[in-house]
């Protein structure tokens, strides 16, 4: 995918965005059941952590398969941070920070050791395996930091609802949901602009081919690590909106969460940002369908849709759809693309 | 002096069942750079086997070195044809296809035999050593492991079949050229990989007991022993497994199970920090 | 200070028992354009490589503008300022030749100025009808071209090129190497190459590599009539 067609598109996509997000926060917390409300609140954090992948694997080229783990350091810093603090504003600042800077320690050991792709792969995820095998076995009373117990499997049951900064009062679920939807759109708009600054454009020409960005003067080492870092600080944020809708647990470090991500993208299209944020969405709706009706293992509609994304629609929804609205809207500009090229 | 009998026999243990569990997914992406993420619930599907084969009344070896292999291998072989034909070459998206038929597959089985750990007895019982007992089982396994991979070495390096199979893990081009169907190839390795996996998952029944979500744990460590070796499929996987699970082990006795995982994973990324292209991408390069 | 633009001295370069480059003193001043000969294997693609920052040199010194360059970064060597086309076109093939051009102008601050510096290029090279094109479908000699046009853009002190007549048709080697006498003009040009037509019409002076070592250094005809260097090149004789 090319540049111009992004940034020629990109404001129409951020306005698009910043209207359904208005309408969402306008419109839902009045009339839907609190069940829903608190749902969509849940899937609007899934939503955010999609992005980081989008952004990272996307953009950045860097297939990280533990995308999970900065997911869950985000979370447990901001239940850590809360407890101890009691300040939940300076707590979501933590939950930002932290996993950025152990994305800044990891990364700088993996791009900075010439590793191959499918290696760094492997990497990430043995580093999300660890961070789950160890807080898993973190039960019992000796395990705390500061005044937060860590709780083993059982994670951290009373994680502090986020309050209202100075006041101290909790946020309401309503209010909740409208914070989850401003974030979610602001994350989005952020990387949606993100990709056409220099820094973005030089991401996406190390990308596409790291020695000529090199031999033009590109430190692509820096700009991998500094992808990797935003896309481990938006992560962070995920976790501290789904800390603060469920609890949190280990779980957040699992294969299955580590999977779950690479899925929407891959569904929703590598390469965009809309297209994973709509996945994660649908895929998740689909889950939780098919958990209460109960006919089918959600597992098996999930691994089958992956299994024929990759194999009949490898590049995902979103550029299947836009393909086939360029095909449908302007025919003529593919013939002529075809025509010069065979002279 | 009987304690570090022990200790060396638990590492040679941990050795063996690391590699025994590995092998499979090696041949596949030794040959054919193919990152099999559904190698874990092809050891739990080898399990399974074995496992319903014995409570149909079928002699326990039998199920564990016959059934389990073939069960496997005929689903490997279905894979193949009807998904990863599609995917060669492109590494990224094998393993997420894989990932997918990962997740199916643990569907499938959580819908067919349920949530609960199943077992089956070991076949043979316990001697002393000194003060110690052990389980002569464990013997059992150590000896398949070697047999497969002297084996397998033996094959790669001096049977036609193996050099074929070896010629077209170098160079597709060159032995398709040469009169050699590679996707013939590609599908007998798939098949032997995928064998070797059930083999894995029939032989570890007894000790572990079996669960539709098993997988998981097998499909990481294999996935980092395979790593770490490097291309070579016997020499590669056999130097990383005695390496990570020697370290295990260690590592194990003297902290706790969990850190002793934690310390496999970490030793595993110091070493592919160290050697990018793992163990045999420097030392032993090029033996089968 | 010296007045010599590039100075390689005693640059060796050992792939374990393989001495690629054995010794190689060479220099190199503004202005110049120099092209590198040699048959396959000799070391010149190995010395280009060194100079890129591709290979960290085993031993020696590569004095580019007073400053050692040898085994410094990629990115560090090309900011010093040299720029490189390599042997296969390396180029951002998802995005447009417009694009390209864009990214080569890492240092150009304003979007005004990139605008007008890409049109230049374009203009200059005989691209400008590609703009829109996205690289990965175009021909290989258009794609040399664009490569061409990417180095040229990025304004280097040295311009390093290896092997740009490669797969090119008879009109397009016509036209890049007038290209290359009117880049000549304004900077200093390494040419590595093995096509001898296409030599005699861009070079001036050139650099003979054999078994690592440079062998004769001089003006292309004499060089060409130099009966030890036909004698290498037709396999008849090894240098001790």
């Amino acid at each position: 995918m090319t540049f111009s067609a992004f940034s020629r598109v990109g404001g129409t996509h951020i306005a698009l965005a910043a209207i359904a997000m208005l309408a969402a926060i306008t419109i839902l917390p009045g009339f839907a059941p609190l069940y829903t409300l608190i749902n969509v609140t849940l899937y609007m954090s899934m939503g955010v952590f999609a992005l980081s992948l989008a952004l990272l694997w996307g953009y950045g080229g860097i297939l990280c398969f533990g995308q999970s783990a900065f997911f869950g350091l985000g979370a447990y810093a901001y239940a850590i941070a809360a407890i101890n603090f009691g300040d939940t504003t300076l707590a979501a600042v933590f939950a930002i920070l932290i996993p950025a800077l152990f994305a800044a320690g990891l990364g700088y050991f993996l791009f900075y050791g010439r590793l191959s792709d499918v290696y760094l792969g492997v990497i990430t995820l043995t580093v999300t395996l660890i961070l789950f095998k160890l807080i898993n076995s973190t039960g019992g009373d000796a395990w705390r930091i500061g005044e937060a117990r860590l709780g083993g499997f059982n994670g951290i049951p009373n994680t502090p609802l986020l309050t209202m900064p100075f006041s101290g009062i909790p946020l309401s679920p309503a209010q909740m949901f409208t914070l989850a939807a401003i974030l979610l759109f602001a994350t989005y708009a952020l990387c949606k602009v993100l990709i056409v600054t220099r820094f973005g454009r030089a991401v996406i020409a190390v990308r596409e081919n790291e020695m000529r960005a090199e031999l033009l003067g590109y430190n692509a080492k820096r700009l991998k690590l500094a992808v990797f870092v935003i896309s481990a600080g938006i992560a962070g944020l995920a976790g501290l909106l789904f800390a603060t809708s469920v609890f949190v647990s280990p779980t957040m470090f699992s294969l299955s969460m580590a999977a779950q991500v690479l899925i929407w993208v891959v569904v929703g299209g590598l390469g965009t940002l809309f297209g994973p944020v709509a996945a994660c969405f649908a895929l998740q709706m689909a889950t939780a369908a098919l958990g209460k009706l109960g006919l089918v293992d959600p597992n098996i509609v999930l691994g089958l849709v992956l299994i024929v994304f990759v194999v009949f629609v490898p590049g995902g929804i979103q550029p299947a759809l836009a393909a086939l609205y360029n095909r449908i809207v302007s025919p003529a500009r593919q013939s002529r693309t075809l025509e010069e090229v065979s002279r | 002096m009987d304690y570090f009998l022990v200790v060396l026999l638990q590492i040679a243990g941990a050795v063996g069942n690391l590699a025994l569990i590995s092998v499979g997914l090696a041949v596949i992406f030794g040959m054919m750079r193919v990152i099999n993420l559904a190698h874990g619930e092809f050891i739990m599907l080898g399990g399974f086997a074995a496992i319903s084969s014995v409570q149909a009344g079928i002699n326990i070896w039998l199920s564990m070195l016959v059934i389990a292999p073939l069960s496997v291998a005929m689903l490997g072989i279905v894979v193949e044809r009807l998904v990863m034909r599609r995917l060669y070459g492109r590494m990224v998206d094998t393993m997420l296809a894989s990932w997918g038929l990962s997740l199916l597959l643990i569907g499938l089985a959580t819908t067919f035999f349920g949530n609960r750990v199943v077992g089956i007895a070991a076949p043979v019982g316990s001697f002393r050593i000194g003060d110690y007992s052990l389980g002569a089982y464990d013997f059992v396994l150590a000896g398949v492991v070697l047999v497969i991979f002297a084996g397998g070495y033996a094959v790669l390096r001096f049977t036609r079949a193996g050099l074929i199979a070896r010629a077209t893990m170098q160079n597709r081009e060159m032995a398709s050229s040469l009169g050699i169907e590679p996707s013939r190839v590609y599908a007998i390795t798939f098949a032997i990989g995928s064998a070797l996996s059930g083999l894995a998952g029939g032989l570890l029944a007894p000790i572990s007991g079996v669960l539709p979500t098993m997988g998981v744990a097998y499909v990481a460590k294999a996935f980092i022993t395979v790593i770490t070796g490097g291309a070579s499929v016997i020499t590669g996987t056999a130097l990383s497994s005695t390496l990570l699970g020697s370290i295990n082990t260690v590592s194990t006795f003297v902290t706790t199970p969990v850190l002793g995982d934690v310390a496999l994973l970490l030793a595993a990324t110091i070493f592919l920090r160290l050697l990018p292209t793992g163990i045999t991408g420097r030392i032993f390069k090029g033996a089968p | 200070m010296s007045d010599y633009l590039l100075e390689a001295q005693d640059v060796a370069m050992h792939f374990g028992g393989v001495k690629a480059l054995d010794g190689v003193d060479f220099r190199l001043k503004k202005g110049d354009l120099r092209c590198l000969l040699g048959p396959n294997g000799a070391g010149k693609s190995t010395f280009f490589r060194c100079l890129t920052g591709t290979y960290k040199p085993t031993r020696g010194h590569i004095l580019f503008k007073g400053t050692d360059i040898a085994g410094k970064e990629r990115h560090d060597i090309a900011r010093a300022g040299i720029g490189v086309k390599t042997q296969v076109p390396s180029l951002f093939d998802g995005l447009t030749v417009h694009e390209n051009l864009w990214l080569a102008l890492r240092t150009v601050q304003s979007a005004a100025a990139r605008k007008e510096k890409i049109a230049d290029v374009m203009e200059r090279v005989g691209i400008s009808s590609l703009s829109d094109h996205v690289l990965g479908r175009m021909a290989h000699g258009q794609r040399q071209l664009v490569e061409l046009a990417m180095v040229v853009a990025s304004n280097p002190d040295l311009v390093l090129l290896d092997e740009p007549a490669a797969g090119m048709t008879d009109g397009e080697v016509e036209r890049l190497a007038s290209i290359i006498r009117d880049l000549n003009r304004t900077h200093t040009v390494v040419v590595v190459e093995h096509d001898m037509h296409f030599i005699r019409m861009i070079a001036d002076q050139v650099t003979v590599f054999h078994q690592g070592r440079i062998l004769a250094e001089g003006h292309v005809e004499s060089i060409l009539a130099n009966q030890t260097v036909r004698d290498v090149y037709l396999g008849k004789k090894h240098v001790a």
